[in-house]
Order: C-alpha cells, then sequence, then structure tokens
C-alpha cells in the first residue's frame, strides 16, 4: 500500500510542480507589472504630491500649481458619463437577459452591434462624438459632450457585463418568482438584480476604468480647457489630457504628469473600493447566502 | 379502507384564511367528494415541432391528491406546468385543447397569469428558496400581493411555518439565510411560500426526489396532510409515494415519442386492478 502511494507520487511529482510554478509564476509577474509600474509614479511623482497640488489651479501650463479645476472636469465627466450609461446599459441588459431568449433575432443584432461597438478604437468615438454632441446637437467642447461620448463608448462594456451577470442568475429563482405569482419587475427588483450586483459593480468597474484612463475621445469632446468648469456646458480638461499634454506638449511638466498619474491611480482605486463596499452592504444587503 | 368523510373538511370552506390553516393528521377517507374541480379535454402540449404530450384528457377533484406516474420525458411535467401556466416562459411552447378550473377557462390568452399562479402554486423537484433570509422568503411574495401591514404578515408567517412544521426548527433564525436550510426544509419552506399565497391548487413535481430519504418522508407526511384542504397534483417516480398518498392516479407512458395518458382512475385501482396492461406492466416494475 505504502508502495504504491510513494510510486504515483514520484510519477506526478514533475508535471504538477511545473503547472505549479506556472500558475505562481504567471500570478507574480502580473503583480509585478503592476507593482513596477506603481513604484515607478511613486519614485517620480510623490515628491511633487502635495494637499497644495491637489487644491490649487496649474500655472505655467501646468509646470507649476496643481490639478484642482481638472480633478473637478474630471469628476463630472464620469459623472455625466456614468449617470447617461449605467440606466440604458442596465435597461438593454435586463431586455437582452430576461425578455428576449438568446435565439432572438433583434437579441443577436444587439449583441452583435455591442460586440462591434466595443472593439471600435477611442480616436473614432472622439470623431463620432465631435460630430454629433458638440457640432450637431450644438453642447460644443464641453463637459456634457465628453460625458455622453464616453458614455457611449462604455455602454458596451457595461450590457454585455451586466447581461452575464444576469444569465448567471440561477433559472430557479425566476421560476419560484413565476410560480408565486409575481411580477417580472419584483422578481428583478428582489431578487434578480440584487444577486446579480456584484457582477453588475464588476462590470461599472470595468467601464469606470475605462472611461478614466480615455483620452483621445476626449480631446476632440471635452476639450482641454485647464480653467476651473462653472457649469456642464464649459469645456474641461480631464486627467488623462492632462497627463498626455503634461507628457506631450510641456517641457519640464514630468514630475507634475506623474504627480497626475499617480492620482489618477489613487482616484480609480478609491473608486473600485468604494463601489466594491457599497455592492457588499448596500446593493445586496438582503441577499443572503449561508 | 373507510368511505366515512367529513364534508365539512372536505368541501372548500370559503376563503376567510383561517379555513387553511392545516389540522392533525387527518386520517384520509378512499376518496373526498367527486367533485372535478379541473377538467382537462384534449389537451396537446408540444415545443417547437416537437409534440410532447397529446390528447390527455382527465378531472381533477377537489381536496384530492392525484398523482401522476410513469417514465421520464413522458410528458408528466409539462401537463402540470400547463395547468399554472408556467409553460408560457418557454419560448416555442404551443398548448391545445381546454383546461377549466372551477369553471374558469385558464387557457384564456387574457387571463391574469398572475392571480392563476396565486391560486394553482407550483413546488419543484429541486428546492429553491430565494437567496433571502426565511423572513423575507415568505414575507416578500405577500407583500407584493399586497399585504403591508406587519402585524398580518407576521401572523401568516407563523401560521405557514407551523403548518409545514418549519416552526419550532426556525423560528430563533428567522433573518438567517434561507439557503442554509437542510434540502428537506428548503422544500418545505417552499411548500410555506406556496400556502402562504393560499392556493387552491398545489402542483409538486417530483417534491421529494432530491431529498435524503428521512427529510423525503417529512415532506411526505407533511403532503398528506394536505388532502382535503387544498387539491394537490404531484408528480412522482416513487410508486411506494404515490400508493401512500394520493386518492387518484393517472399513468402516462410514451407512444411514438409523445407522451399520452394510458389509464385515470383511483390510487388503488391503478394498482391492483389496472385495467391497461401497460399500467400492470408498469406498477408491477415490469416496464419502465
Amino acid at each position: 500500500m505504502a508502495e504504491a502511494e510513494s510510486l504515483a507520487v514520484t510519477r506526478r511529482w514533475l508535471p504538477e510542480a511545473l503547472m505549479t510554478l506556472a500558475v505562481w509564476g504567471s500570478a507574480l509577474l502580473v503583480a509585478g507589472i503592476f507593482l513596477w509600474l506603481l513604484g515607478d509614479l511613486l519614485w517620480r511623482g510623490a515628491g511633487h504630491l502635495s494637499w497644495s497640488f491637489l487644491f490649487s489651479s496649474p500655472l505655467n501650463a501646468g509646470r507649476a500649481g496643481g490639478i484642482a479645476p481638472i480633478l473637478v472636469s474630471t469628476l463630472l465627466i464620469l459623472g455625466v458619463a456614468v449617470a447617461a450609461a449605467v440606466p440604458l446599459g442596465l435597461a438593454t441588459a435586463v431586455l437582452l437577459a430576461e425578455f428576449l431568449s438568446s435565439h432572438s433575432r433583434f437579441g443577436r443584432l444587439v449583441g452583435l452591434s455591442l460586440d462591434v461597438l466595443a472593439g471600435v478604437p477611442s480616436i473614432v468615438f472622439g470623431l463620432f462624438g465631435n460630430a454629433f454632441f458638440s457640432i450637431f446637437l450644438g453642447l460644443g467642447f464641453s463637459i456634457l459632450s465628453g460625458g455622453l461620448t464616453l458614455a457611449c463608448m462604455v455602454l458596451p462594456i457595461l450590457v454585455r457585463t451586466a447581461e452575464a451577470a444576469l444569465r448567471a442568475v440561477p433559472d430557479d429563482w425566476r421560476l419560484a418568482g413565476a410560480a408565486l405569482g409575481l411580477s417580472r419587475t419584483a422578481a428583478l427588483r428582489h431578487i434578480l438584480l440584487p444577486a446579480a450586483s456584484s457582477g453588475l459593480v464588476a462590470g461599472l468597474l470595468l467601464g469606470v476604468g475605462r472611461a478614466m484612463a480615455e483620452t483621445a475621445a476626449l480631446i476632440f469632446t471635452s476639450g482641454y480647457v485647464d480653467r476651473m468648469p462653472s457649469s456642464l456646458f464649459d469645456s474641461g480638461r480631464a486627467l488623462s489630457v492632462h497627463i498626455y499634454d503634461l507628457s506631450m506638449n510641456v517641457a519640464g511638466g514630468d514630475g507634475n504628469a506623474y504627480a497626475s498619474a499617480l492620482v489618477l491611480i489613487g482616484l480609480l482605486i478609491l473608486i473600485n473600493g468604494t463601489s466594491l463596499w457599497l455592492a457588499e452592504h448596500w446593493l445586496n444587503r438582503r441577499i443572503l447566502t449561508p | 379502507m373507510t368511505q366515512a368523510f367529513d364534508r365539512h373538511t372536505l368541501f372548500f370552506p370559503e376563503t376567510d384564511g383561517e379555513a387553511y390553516t392545516l389540522g392533525p393528521l387527518q386520517s384520509g377517507p378512499l376518496c373526498c367528494v367527486p367533485e372535478p374541480l379541473i377538467r382537462v379535454t384534449n389537451l396537446s402540449v408540444s415545443y417547437g415541432n416537437h409534440p410532447a404530450l397529446k390528447d390527455v384528457t382527465l378531472d381533477i377533484y377537489r381536496g384530492c391528491i392525484t398523482a401522476l406516474i410513469g417514465p421520464s420525458g413522458c410528458g408528466k411535467t409539462s401537463f402540470l406546468s400547463v395547468l399554472n401556466r408556467l409553460t408560457d416562459m418557454i419560448p416555442g411552447c404551443r398548448v391545445e385543447g381546454g383546461i377549466r378550473i372551477g369553471g374558469q377557462d385558464i387557457l384564456a390568452p387574457r387571463l391574469d397569469v398572475s392571480a392563476l399562479r396565486r391560486e394553482v402554486s407550483m413546488i419543484f423537484q429541486k428546492p429553491n428558496p430565494f437567496p433571502l433570509s426565511i423572513r423575507r422568503n415568505i414575507e416578500m411574495p405577500l407583500r407584493e400581493h399586497g399585504m403591508k401591514k406587519r402585524a398580518d404578515l407576521d401572523e401568516k408567517l407563523e401560521r405557514v411555518l407551523t403548518d409545514v412544521g418549519l416552526w419550532a426548527e426556525v423560528k430563533d433564525r428567522l433573518d438567517k439565510p434561507a439557503l442554509a436550510l437542510s434540502g428537506g426544509q428548503q422544500q418545505r419552506l417552499c411548500i410555506a411560500r406556496a400556502l402562504a399565497l393560499e392556493p387552491s391548487v398545489l402542483l409538486m413535481d417530483e417534491p421529494c426526489s432530491a431529498l435524503d430519504p428521512l427529510s423525503s418522508g417529512v415532506v411526505e407526511d407533511l403532503i398528506g396532510r394536505l388532502k382535503g384542504r387544498y387539491t394537490v397534483v404531484i408528480v412522482t417516480h416513487n410508486l411506494a409515494q404515490a400508493r401512500r398518498i394520493a386518492n387518484y392516479a393517472a399513468f402516462f407512458w410514451l407512444r411514438e415519442r409523445v407522451g399520452t395518458l394510458v389509464e385515470f382512475g383511483q390510487c388503488r385501482q391503478i394498482f391492483e386492478a389496472p385495467a391497461h396492461d401497460l399500467t400492470a406492466a408498469y406498477v408491477n416494475g415490469a416496464r419502465g
């Protein structure tokens, strides 16, 4: 018995070890790349970071001063994008996952167009946003046109992830709901959406991440004016645009570019953390699994 | 077998809520008042181009337990889900024929399906409590159907959980997850959830087959106690169970790959003196 066991162990030892090495190695590599990037940013940018950097206006084309108006513009653009994309995206996902069968022609058409949209380069979204929101709708270079352009851009991600999250909810609960005479709205509100909430939030975070990182689509729509915006119809410079401008067009702006990048990453981590916490404690507070 | 029956308990009392509270285990009469509640005529069900059930005509009697027996895939579950129009949820499903429940045509296109499903409730093979607390599993559907008062909800909760014999087991953890209960407890919770809406018919699709023998026994006893108060239609592969609890039995079989009803009659007759050779072979374990 003992002999048989030891034989089995020796024979399986090598592939097991290789597999373990590959899995751990890949994970460490991924983590390593992120840490390296973060370390580099910290190394070069942390020195420029201070409270006054966050709360003052840029001076001398961004070489000096801070990023207060840029931070405000970024959050406003993001707010517009999320406010426009989330209801639209959620409604579309509900239609696709709950009301249309996966074979329906219309559903497949919508899905296909979303997949094509997801693959369109952001510069094309920028041109579209410029032509449609800025010129055709007359919104000009404004936070509103920038936000709406971003909304179009993240919509495919939102819809596809939300649809997948809803489809992952077991059919048992839909049947149970129907058998109790619950309306579809009630089932969605009480069971399906809360049960899918962690997937929905994950999709939202992917979308927010993509929106925060976006530069090309914003240059043509929200513009790059670095004054403090006084309304959504003002042009506003997003953080990503600011980083791009400092590192490409402004000699001697590198330090502040690194600091701004650090702020951008910090903001993303903050938003991720808050959303996950909200999902855990608020969205699905009534969903109880053992 | 005793023929004595108490009309008061067997007839459906008017729905004042109280009337649905289960009493002690009934020493059941062989059959109840032979009054059909559900009349099915020439029912056919097909999915896309594939017919699943053909030409079924059958009466289901008020307050009795009717067992549907037969091999897998012979249309028993289809038959069951047509009775509360859950088949509406399956794309491409076509239903022909007539079903009247209490005189009302339930296949009418403009029927209020939600009201029908409150009246004709369904229990599934796999227990499917919502991922909510035990309390909210019962309360949420009640609230959706308009019961808002805290006191009413609490009273209802205790009553239905007592009816399914779960109150003593869960009364101290009503706000704990329903999914943490054992399989048998989950199934009884599902039955309680259905009873809370005061249905008159309970459809059960192999309610015990996903449970261990002990829980299965508990659930079976519970179903037996529903006799007289509710009209129960139960699909089961467990012939001994059908024999123990049912008043009537319907035997389905696959003919040319389409489910058909072979024989319907009092449970005792189906098992002891079947009129059809196929039934005899099946109930004696020779086929199926």
